[in-house]
This record gives structure tokens, C-alpha cells and sequence, in this order.
């Protein structure tokens, strides 16, 4: 289907935000006058208690009045999040080692699905049912090309294990 | 209860969870009636977002009704149809009472650069989401807003986020009477985005992405000008070419982190995470806007690991015009506008899925199967 022209004017609703004091060079923060209220960090009357391990930002005093619990840091990975959180969201020993715990953390889960007696079914995790459904040529290309970049790698590593092998029987025989 | 479950990148499953519980005296229960898979949520799908562990629930877009209250919450009461905006605030902090409840100093107490958001990662605060059966919500007297008796449930899930970002993104263009807009993205965002610029008084609305169903789509939705950057040399070039060599007006960026479009950044961006995502729509918006014009950002990118911080402008608000939205600023406008049939959010649910087979919706809308532009899930209880 090709463009159309067209008369804005005729679109339901048109211009009826418009607003010509909108200045985007303007400032958000100055339009409520909150800065004219003395005692502007109010925070919530009621703290929620700290009875799960939170990790806190080093850029902030306190932690937050509410916060979520939901996934407690636990295991290597929790170890790698708690090295994380010495170092402010500035660094990249912040952000890089959280990325790092993320994977760590997804053989974790698999290794507890495999201790509670239950077999993670990764294929329907992953969707690939409804992949097969509707976008089977490109689906079985994407798992021919995976198939051979493991096999490609996996003889790579095969044959460099051998090499290594020869060359240390050929230092070990000068002696 | 059932609930979307995270296990590792690209791979989410249904699973029975503990109920969630009471944590603080604002704090609500809320049962989900409906919940929405986000274009964001894609990003904490594919692991581009730190901090997203295992075992965590997503969706930050959802309606349900309240079934138990803490003992300060006086604004909704159980039995409560509510429509839960994704930010969560206080509404007391010093940026709350700012109106950027999008910016709350008092939900997150892992990153000072981002509020907290429902389903979210650690990052954003650490609370599950909405994919479940139940959700708990902090803050019951600020954020769940009570669903107009007429409303339908459907309107009302997509003004947890979708309408209220995609609004505020035309809002944060600062379009004038007549102004060129360009939106780089074709999802649920951007769609609405063009379609909301048109309330600004836009004079032409362009919208570029490289799925030719999402633009149709958006042709027909949002009455917008609609162009395939695969199909172009340069998007750049081309926008400047169709506005008489000078740039757009105003340019949004609704695509973020996960952007196509440039083998560099989709290897060291998206496939690498070298660097915040992909920021390719990001240069093509910097590049094609006009001098002197505006750049608004809603698209997510990663956190500061990267030379230039650019998800903390977007999630700091900064004057670049970037920022969550703050869904309750905008609530009463767009629940008007909704029922006065200026918009139609509905209109861009093309999936309906029951929560147990939510492995496949995420899968569906991640490859762009089916022609996938929004779907909604449904949780097992959402019918009682």
C-alpha cells in the first residue's frame, strides 16, 4: 500500500494539545515551582522492613522506602552482584560484573531445576513451537547454522588439544 | 499461582510462584485481569539488561482488581477495578511532587539513575510484574488509578504504558502548528507516538522501520507516512531529501537498545553489550532532525558502560527530552481523550494469549511472527 496525502485537519483530535509554551530548550523541573517549597525531600512516613538481603546503590544514604524482594542474591552469582554494588552506577566494574552474574545465574537455574527433580523443557522456554509455526525456513536455517558453528568450533578445539599435546612431547624429549 | 517466569535470555516459561505479599502499609494486591508483553520487556528477554535474575516475573503492564490493601491505603479499596501505571512512586519525593513519577527517589534502592518499574530487573527496583496472577503494588494510594466503568479492560491496559509514552514522547518533541515529525520505530510505542503527534498539531508524520506489516499498520492507525529503511541507501539522506533538504522538525527515537540497521552496532551493542545497545536510531535521529530542532528519546538503552550514558538521560529526564513516562501527569488527558474516541488503544492488540503459553507470545513478538504487533495475555484467575 502506498502513502497517502493528507489533510491534517481531519484526523479526530488534531491540535487539540497543541501548546505553544511546550519550549523544549525549557526546563521540566522549574515548571511545578518546586523549588520554592523549603523542605523539598519529603520521603515516605513508613519504611518497608529490611528482612531480605537488598543490594543498595553507593550513590544513595539509605535504601528506597519500598523496594522489590522478590530474587535475593544467592550463589557465585550473588557473590559477583555483591562486588558489583561496591562501585557506583558510574563504573564499569558496576554494570559489567551484573551482566556477568545474569549468566552465571541462568546455569544456576538450570542446576536447581535439575536438583528439584525437574527437567527445564528449554525448547518450549524458548518458543520455538510457535517459531516452527510461523517461520519454519528461517527456523530450520537458524538451527543448521548453530549446528555447524558448535561442530566448526568443537573441531577446532579438538585439533588445537593435539597439537598441544606434540609440541610438549617434542620440549620434554630434549631432556 | 501461574506466573511468567525468566531463566536465562530468550527463555521464559509459566510456572507455579508463592502468592505475593503484603510489604508495606501502602501496599495493595492486585489480581490480574490483563497484562501486555512491551517492546521493553524484549530487552530484559534477549539479557541486555543487568541485573535480571533468574526466577523473576516480568510485565509492567497490567489491569486488575485490588483484592487486599494495607493499612494506609485509602484510595482504592478492595474490589477496585485499577489500571496500574509501570512506574513505581511515592508521589512524595522530591521529583514525585514534580510531577516525574517516572523519576521516584523512594521505589529503587539498587540505581539512582531509574525508578523502579514493575517487572523490571534488579535494576529498576527488583518487584515482579504484572505476567502473573497476582501482583503486589507498592505505593496503592499513587499509582493504580480506578478503570472508568465504561472503559474497556483492553483501553485500559495499553494506558499503563504504551498510550502514556507514546503520548509524552510526542509531548517531549515540543511539536509546533505544522512541524515535520519523523518516529524511527514502528512498534506499539512508536505507532502511537505518530498517531498522538497529531494532537501537538503536527503538519506531516513520518514513520521508518524495516517490517512492512508494522508499517502498514501504522499507515492505517495513526494516518502517518510510512517508509522501509531497508529499502533506502541511507535514512538519513532520505529524510532530509522529503523534507526539502532541511531535517525534521522534530525527530522521536522509539526503537532503543535492540535497534537493526547497523552490522557495527548490532555486534558491539546488541550482541556483545560493549556498549549501552545499539544506538543506531539514536544517530539517525541526531542526524536527521532539522538545526535547532528537538530529539525525543523513549526508546530504552542500557545502563553507563558505554562512553556516552545515554539510558541515563533517558531515564534522568534530562533536557535532550528523554524520560519514562509519568503515566499519572497524563492519566486524566488520555483516560479523556480515550473516551471521547480520540484514540482507540485497542486497536493495536492483534494477540491474545492465555499467560500459560507465554513462552510462545515472547517468541511471537521478539521474531515478529504472525504479524505480531501487541499482545495481551490472560491470566487463569482473569476470568473469575
Amino acid at each position: 500500500m502506498k502513502n497517502k496525502t493528507i489533510d491534517p485537519k481531519q484526523i479526530k483530535g488534531w491540535g487539540i494539545d497543541a501548546d505553544p509554551k511546550n519550549d523544549p530548550t525549557y526546563p521540566m523541573r522549574d515548571r511545578m515551582n518546586v523549588g520554592e517549597d523549603p523542605d523539598s525531600k519529603h520521603r515516605p512516613a513508613s519504611l518497608q522492613p529490611v528482612d531480605t538481603e537488598v543490594l543498595r546503590s553507593i550513590e544513595r544514604p539509605n535504601v528506597s522506602a519500598v523496594f522489590g524482594t522478590p530474587e535475593p542474591p544467592r550463589g557465585l552469582s550473588g557473590m559477583i552482584r555483591r562486588a558489583a554494588f561496591k562501585y557506583s552506577e558510574n563504573r564499569y566494574r558496576h554494570w559489567l560484573p551484573l551482566v556477568l552474574a545474569d549468566r552465571v545465574n541462568v546455569v544456576e537455574g538450570v542446576v536447581s531445576d535439575l536438583l528439584h527433580g525437574h527437567v527445564p523443557n528449554i525448547y518450549a522456554e524458548k518458543g520455538y513451537p510457535v517459531e516452527w509455526k510461523h517461520n519454519r525456513t528461517a527456523f530450520i536455517t537458524k538451527m543448521a547454522t548453530i549446528a555447524l558453528a558448535t561442530a566448526g568450533v568443537v573441531a577446532l578445539l579438538s585439533s588445537g588439544k593435539s597439537k598441544k599435546k606434540a609440541k610438549k612431547k617434542d620440549y620434554l624429549s630434549r631432556y | 499461582m501461574l506466573a511468567m517466569e525468566y531463566r536465562g535470555p530468550k527463555r521464559v516459561r509459566a510456572v507455579q510462584k508463592p502468592m505475593p505479599e503484603m510489604k508495606h502499609p501502602q501496599d495493595a494486591i492486585v489480581r490480574v485481569l490483563r497484562t501486555c508483553i512491551c517492546g521493553s520487556d524484549l530487552h530484559l528477554y534477549n539479557g541486555n539488561v543487568p541485573d535480571t535474575r533468574v526466577g523473576s516475573t516480568f510485565g509492567h503492564e497490567f489491569v486488575g482488581e485490588v483484592v487486599e490493601v494495607g493499612s494506609e491505603v485509602t484510595k482504592v479499596k478492595t474490589g477496585d477495578r485499577v489500571l496500574v501505571p509501570f512506574n513505581i512512586a511515592c508521589g512524595e519525593c522530591h521529583f514525585c511532587r514534580q510531577g516525574m513519577f517516572g523519576n521516584c527517589h523512594e521505589s529503587n534502592t539498587e540505581a539512582t539513575a531509574v525508578g523502579a518499574i514493575f517487572g523490571y530487573s534488579h535494576t529498576a527496583g527488583g518487584f515482579d510484574g504484572g505476567q502473573a496472577e497476582y501482583a503486589r503494588v507498592p505505593y496503592a494510594n499513587v499509582g493504580p488509578t480506578v478503570i472508568p466503568a465504561d472503559m474497556d479492560l483492553d483501553d485500559a491496559v495499553l494506558l499503563t504504558d504504551v498510550v502514556p509514552t507514546g503520548y509524552q514522547a510526542a509531548e517531549m518533541a515540543g511539536i509546533q502548528t505544522g512541524d515535520t515529525v519523523v518516529v524511527f520505530g514502528a512498534g506499539p510505542i512508536g505507532i502511537m507516538a505518530a498517531r498522538c503527534a497529531w494532537l501537538f498539531g503536527a503538519g506531516r508524520v513520518i514513520i521508518i522501520d524495516q517490517e512492512d506489516y508494522r508499517l502498514e499498520f501504522a499507515r492505517n492507525y495513526s494516518y502517518c507516512e510510512a517508509y522501509n529503511f531497508k529499502e533506502m541507501n541511507d535514512p538519513v539522506v532520505f529524510i532530509k531529501k522529503i523534507t526539502d533538504w532541511m531535517g525534521a522538525d522534530c525527530v522521536i527515537d522509539a526503537v532503543g537498545a535492540e535497534a537493526a540497521g547497523n552490522t557495527m552496532q548490532t555486534i558491539t551493542g546488541r550482541k556483545l553489550l560493549l556498549q549501552a545497545g545499539s544506538a543506531t536510531a539514536l544517530h539517525w535521529a541526531i542526524n536527521s532532525v532539522k538545526k535547532g530542532g528537538v530529539v525525543s528519546i523513549v526508546g530504552v538503552y542500557g545502563p553507563t558502560d558505554n562512553l556516552v550514558p545515554i539510558g541515563n538521560v533517558l531515564n534522568k529526564g534530562l533536557t535532550i527530552r528523554a524520560n519514562q513516562a509519568s503515566v499519572k501527569r497524563l492519566l486524566p488527558r488520555l483516560i479523556d481523550h480515550v473516551q471521547n474516541g480520540i484514540i482507540n488503544p485497542k486497536g493495536l492488540i492483534t494477540h491474545r494469549l492465555p499467560l500459560e503459553e507465554v513462552a510462545d507470545g515472547y517468541r511471537m513478538f521478539s521474531a515478529k511472527l504472525d504479524n505480531c504487533i501487541k499482545t495481551v495475555l490472560l491470566p487463569p484467575t482473569a476470568n473469575q
